[in-house]
C-alpha cells in the first residue's frame, strides 16, 4: 500500500461540489433571502436539482441567465434586470449574489454594478450581499464559508457588548442538527445568533399556502448585532482564509472560540464546556444524563466494533469529526479522504486522535472516488462513512455505508439526520454498531436471532 | 396576474380565451428562476446513454458532478456513461489555458478504460479562455485510434435546445464511418428514446416482432459502433423530436435516410407509431404482424386500465416537461384515464407545438413556455390540480401545495413507454392521487387541529 496520495490528471466521480453551491445554501439560511447566481442559467438549475434531491424542499435560486452577447459585453445589464425581477416577484429582504466561473473569468465587477444599480434605482431595494465564488477555486465549503463571511462583513455592526449574547457559526450542518443545537443553547440560557440557519427554510412543514420565500433563517436583526456578542463559537478545524469568526474578532473584538464539529464525546465535551463557560452555568442535568447514556452504550457495544476498519470521506471538517468519533469507539479509520484542499486535514486529524490511535490513518486531500476506490481495495475496510455518493463503492466492496452529511440522494430524510452532540453521536453510534451486527447476522450460516 | 412578470406575459396562453399567440425559444429572463438548464445540459442528456463512450467534461468540477449518474438510462453492457469525468479546471488552468491538462486527462482515461470513443464537452469557461478542443481531440484521435469528438456546449451560448444541436452535430461525426453490410431493407434507427428503466428494450422487442431490424438505439443503450453504421438503416424513427430531429435532418441530407416522428407514450400513440413504421415499409405481412401485436397488447393492457379510470375520472392534471412533444402524448394518456388536463407547459417547446397543443386541449387550459416556480405555483392553485407531471425540480412545488406528482423526467426508475408503460403510468398517477396522505395536507383550507379533534372526542 502506497503512502503517497494518488496523482491523476483527470477527476472521476468527484468528492466535492462547486463553490457557488455552498454560497447558495448559506444564503438560503438567512431570513427573507433569495440566493442569486451571476452566471449562465444552467448553474442555478443544476444546483437547485442537486439540493432538492437531498432536502425534498423547494429552493429558488435566481440567475442572471447570461447569454453569449452578455459574456462578450459584460453581464452588468442582466444582473441589474435580474435583481429588479427578483425584487418584484419575491419581495426579498436580502439577495445573496454569488459569482460563477463565467462572470469571474470575463471580469465582471459586481461591486461596481451594484454601486451603479443603487445609484440608478429609486425606491427601497432589498439588502444586497455579494460574494466572489469562482468554481475553479475551492469547493462548496469554501463557497459556504465565504458567503457567511460576506454576510457578517457587510451586515454585522459593532458597538457595546451585550452580556449573555453569543454567535454560533456551525458551518454546513443539517436542519435536525441546528434544531438540537438551538435547544442546547436554550438550556444554557444563551441568546445565540446561529448563522446560517437552514432548519426551517430547507426543512419546512406542509402548509396550506405556498411561501415564495420560506419563513425562517437567521434574522437580519440578529446578524446586525453579531459584532456586539460576547463570543463567537466557530466549528471547523480545517477552516482557512478569513473566517466570519476571525472577522468578528478582528473588526469588533468578539472573542473567537474555535472548536471542531462536535461529533463524538471528546469533541462534544469541548462544545458543552464552552457553553458552560460562556453562560456561567453548569451543564444541564439532562445533557449530563444524555452523555452518560452514550457512554453506557459505548461500553455495551464496544466488542462488536472494536478493530473494524472504516473509510471516511466528505467535507474536511466533517471528516475530522467523524474520524475523532470512530477513533474513540475503537473503530480504526484506515483512510480519511476529502475533495477539499485546506492543507490542514492531516494535522487536524492528528490533533483530535493522536492520543487514541497508535497509528495515524492515511489522510489525503484532493481525492475523488476513483482514488478512494483504488486505495480501498488493499485496505479491506469493513464500513464506509460519508454521503450517498459513496454508494457505488459500498456496493462494489459489499460493505455497509453509513450515510451522513450532504448529499443523501438515494434515501429519504437527509435533512433529518442528526450528527452533532451527544444525541447525534448516539444516533451515529447505533447505526455503526447495528450495521456491523446486521452484516454479521446476514453472513452467518445459521442466521442467529440472539446477540 | 401577480405571479407573472411583464416580460413573461407573452409566454403564457389560455386556450380558447384569445387567438393563439405565444412567444417561445427565447433566452430565459434574468431573475425569473427558469426551470431550464443550459446548452451543456442539453448536450449531456442526449449523449449520456452512449454507454461505451468516455464522456469527459472540460471545465470546473460543478458541470461534471451535477450530471453524475443522473439519468435512469440503462445499458445492456458497458456502463462507462455512469461515471463522471472532469478536467476539474483550477485557477492556474484558467490563466494559462487548459489544453495540456485536457490532453493528458484524455490519454489517461482512454488508457484506463479503453472506450470505443470519447466525447469532450466544452463548458462556459472553456468558451471564454478559448481552449482549442478541436485540435486536442484530433491529436488524441490520431494517437489512440478512436473517435474523439468535441461537443460545442458552452453553457451560455443559447439554451438547452442549442445543446441538443451540439449533441446531434457530435453524433453526426461518427455516423457514416462504419460498415453497413448485412442491414435489412426493413431496418430502423431509434432516436430520442433514452432507455429509461429499460424502455428501449421493450420498444425494440415490438419492432422485432414486426420483422423490423433495429440498427442503432442511438440515444438509449447506445454504442459507438452502432452509431457508425446507423446511416445504413432504411428509416429513422424519432421520438422526443426536440432533442434528435437535427440528427435525423443531417442523416436525411447526407445519406437520404428518411425519418418519421413518433411517440411511445400512451397506448394510442404507441400503436400509431408502430403502424406508421409498418406503413412506411408498406409490407402487407409486416402490417399484419403489427395489427396482431397491437391487438395482443391492447387485450392485455386495456382491461387492467379500467380500475384506474374509474378511480381517476374527473381528476385534474397539469403537465410541465422538458420538450413539448411529450406533452401531446401525456394529454392523450390523461384523456384515456378520463382525467382533465388544465395546464401544459415545457422548457423548450416550439411555436408550432404550442399551437397544436392549444388546438387539442380544452378551453381554459393554460399553455406556458419556460415557466418558473412562482408561475407554476399560481397555476396549480388556480386550477385546483390533483397531479402534476414533471421532473425533480417541479416535485417539491407540487408537494408543498399538497398536489400529487408523477416523475416523467430522465431520473425516473419506472418504465412509462410502450403498452406496459401506459399501465405503469396509470399506476403511478393512481398511487399519488389516491394516497391517503393528502387528508393531512391542508390544500383547500386550514383546519384547526384542536377544534376538529375535540369534535371527534365529544362525539365519542
Amino acid at each position: 500500500m502506497s503512502k503517497n496520495p494518488p496523482n491523476y490528471i483527470s477527476t472521476t466521480n468527484a468528492c466535492k461540489l462547486c463553490t457557488p453551491l455552498g454560497a447558495c445554501l448559506a444564503f438560503k439560511g438567512i431570513e427573507g433571502a433569495v440566493p442569486y447566481l451571476h452566471g449562465s442559467q444552467g448553474c442555478a438549475t443544476y444546483m437547485r436539482r442537486y439540493i432538492i434531491s437531498h432536502y425534498n424542499e423547494p429552493i429558488d435560486i435566481a440567475s442572471s441567465s447570461l447569454s453569449e452577447k452578455n459574456a462578450i459585453y459584460g453581464g452588468g445589464p442582466n444582473l441589474k434586470m435580474g435583481l429588479v425581477n427578483v425584487t418584484q416577484k419575491y419581495q426579498p429582504k436580502l439577495i445573496g449574489i454569488a459569482t460563477t466561473c463565467l462572470t469571474e473569468t470575463i471580469g465582471d465587477d459586481v461591486g461596481r454594478y451594484l454601486h451603479e444599480f443603487h445609484r440608478e434605482t429609486v425606491g427601497t431595494m432589498p439588502i444586497m450581499v455579494r460574494v466572489s465564488t469562482p468554481s475553479y477555486n475551492g469547493t462548496h465549503m469554501e463557497g459556504f464559508h465565504a458567503a457567511v463571511t460576506a454576510v457578517v462583513e457587510q451586515l454585522a455592526e459593532g458597538g457595546e457588548a451585550v452580556q449573555g449574547k453569543i454567535n454560533l457559526l456551525p458551518g454546513f450542518i443539517s436542519p435536525a442538527d441546528k434544531r438540537y443545537v438551538s435547544d442546547i443553547l436554550d438550556d444554557f440560557g444563551l441568546d445565540a445568533t446561529i448563522l446560517p440557519d437552514i432548519s426551517d427554510t430547507m426543512d419546512g412543514p406542509a402548509t396550506s399556502k405556498y411561501d415564495k420565500i420560506q419563513p425562517g433563517g437567521t434574522p437580519l436583526a440578529s446578524i446586525a448585532t453579531m459584532g456586539r456578542a460576547s463570543a463567537t463559537i466557530e466549528f471547523g478545524r480545517t477552516l482557512h482564509g478569513k473566517t466570519a469568526g476571525a472577522l468578528l474578532e478582528q473588526k469588533h473584538g468578539v472573542k473567537r472560540i474555535s472548536l471542531g464539529v462536535p461529533i463524538g464525546i471528546e469533541e462534544s465535551d469541548l462544545f458543552f464546556a464552552s457553553l458552560s463557560m460562556l453562560s456561567g452555568r453548569p451543564i444541564p442535568e439532562k445533557h449530563v444524563q444524555e452523555r452518560g447514556r452514550l457512554v453506557d452504550s459505548y461500553i455495551d457495544c464496544h466488542k462488536y466494533i472494536f478493530g473494524k476498519k472504516a473509510i471516511v470521506y466528505g467535507e474536511e471538517d466533517l471528516v475530522v469529526a467523524l474520524t475523532a468519533f470512530l477513533a474513540e469507539i475503537g473503530v480504526v479509520p484506515v483512510l480519511c479522504a476529502s475533495g477539499g484542499k485546506s492543507g490542514k486535514l492531516a494535522a487536524a486529524i492528528k490533533d483530535t486522535t493522536g492520543d487514541i490511535l497508535a497509528e495515524q490513518p492515511l489522510v489525503f486531500e484532493g481525492m475523488d472516488f476513483f482514488d478512494i476506490s483504488e486505495m480501498a481495495e488493499s485496505l479491506a475496510p469493513d464500513l464506509l462513512i460519508g454521503h450517498s455518493k459513496g454508494y457505488p463503492l459500498s456496493r462494489k466492496l459489499e460493505i455497509p455505508l453509513i450515510r451522513v452529511g450532504f448529499p443523501i440522494h438515494d434515501r429519504m430524510g437527509g435533512q433529518r439526520i442528526l450528527h452533532l452532540g451527544y444525541r447525534g453521536t448516539q444516533a451515529l453510534f447505533d447505526q455503526v454498531v447495528n450495521a456491523t451486527l446486521a452484516r454479521k447476522q446476514s453472513d452467518s450460516s445459521v442466521g442467529y436471532s440472539y446477540m | 396576474m401577480e405571479a407573472l412578470l411583464e416580460d413573461r406575459q407573452e409566454q403564457v396562453h389560455r386556450t380558447g380565451e384569445q387567438p393563439f399567440t405565444l412567444v417561445c425559444n427565447k433566452d430565459s429572463l434574468a431573475g425569473a428562476v427558469s426551470q431550464r438548464a443550459c446548452v451543456f445540459c442539453g448536450s449531456r442528456v442526449v449523449l449520456y446513454p452512449i454507454a461505451d463512450a468516455l464522456h469527459l467534461v472540460h471545465g470546473p468540477i460543478g458541470c461534471a458532478v451535477y450530471t453524475w449518474d443522473i439519468r435512469g438510462a440503462l445499458s445492456s453492457g458497458p456502463e462507462l456513461h455512469r461515471l463522471s469525468f472532469s478536467t476539474d479546471l483550477q485557477e492556474r488552468d484558467v490563466i494559462f489555458g487548459g489544453e495540456e491538462k485536457l490532453y493528458r486527462a484524455l490519454i489517461e482515461l482512454i488508457d484506463r478504460h479503453s472506450p470505443k470513443g470519447a466525447f469532450v464537452y466544452s463548458t462556459c469557461i472553456v468558451g471564454i479562455i478559448g481552449d482549442d478542443l478541436e485540435a486536442v481531440c484530433r491529436r488524441v484521435e490520431a494517437e489512440k485510434g478512436i473517435p474523439v469528438i468535441p461537443v460545442q456546449s458552452e453553457g451560455f451560448k443559447g439554451n438547452k435546445r442549442a445543446g441538443y444541436t451540439a449533441a446531434c452535430n457530435a453524433m453526426a461525426r461518427i455516423i457514416g464511418t462504419g460498415d453497413t453490410a448485412g442491414i435489412s431493407p426493413y431496418s430502423i434507427n431509434i432516436l430520442g428514446d433514452f432507455n429509461l428503466a429499460g424502455e428501449i428494450w421493450m420498444i425494440r422487442e415490438y419492432f422485432e416482432r414486426m420483422g423490423v431490424q433495429v440498427v442503432a438505439n442511438i440515444t438509449g443503450d447506445g454504442r459507438i459502433a452502432d452509431l457508425a453504421r446507423a446511416h445504413g438503416a432504411a428509416l429513422n424513427v424519432v421520438q422526443c423530436s426536440g432533442s434528435t430531429m437535427d440528427l435525423a435532418k443531417i442523416m436525411e441530407e447526407r445519406y437520404r435516410v428518411p425519418s418519421i416522428r413518433v411517440s411511445y407514450f400512451g397506448i394510442e400513440d404507441m400503436a400509431q407509431s408502430l403502424y406508421d413504421v409498418a406503413e412506411h415499409f408498406g409490407d402487407p405481412e409486416m402490417l399484419e404482424k403489427t395489427r396482431k401485436l397491437v391487438k395482443e397488447e391492447l387485450a392485455r393492457v386495456v382491461p387492467q386500465l379500467q380500475k384506474y379510470r374509474e378511480a381517476l375520472a374527473g381528476k385534474k392534471a397539469a403537465i410541465y416537461v422538458g420538450g413539448s412533444f411529450k406533452a401531446f402524448s401525456l394529454v392523450n394518456a390523461f384523456r384515456l384515464l378520463d382525467m382533465q388536463v388544465v395546464m401544459v407547459g415545457s422548457q423548450t417547446g416550439t411555436e408550432q407545438e404550442y399551437r397544436e397543443l392549444a388546438e387539442i386541449t380544452d378551453p381554459g387550459t393554460i399553455i406556458v413556455d419556460d415557466a418558473n416556480p412562482l408561475e407554476l405555483t399560481s397555476f396549480l392553485e388556480e386550477k385546483e390540480v390533483d397531479i402534476l407531471v414533471g421532473g425533480v425540480k417541479e416535485r417539491p412545488i407540487a408537494y408543498k401545495l399538497g398536489v400529487g406528482f408523477c416523475d416523467h423526467n430522465h431520473e425516473r426508475k419506472e418504465a412509462l413507454a410502450g403498452f406496459q408503460g401506459m399501465l405503469n403510468f396509470a399506476e403511478e398517477v393512481y398511487s399519488s392521487v389516491m394516497s391517503p396522505v393528502w387528508r393531512f395536507a391542508m390544500r383547500t383550507k386550514d383546519k384547526d387541529l384542536v377544534t376538529e379533534t375535540s369534535k371527534t372526542i365529544v362525539k365519542g
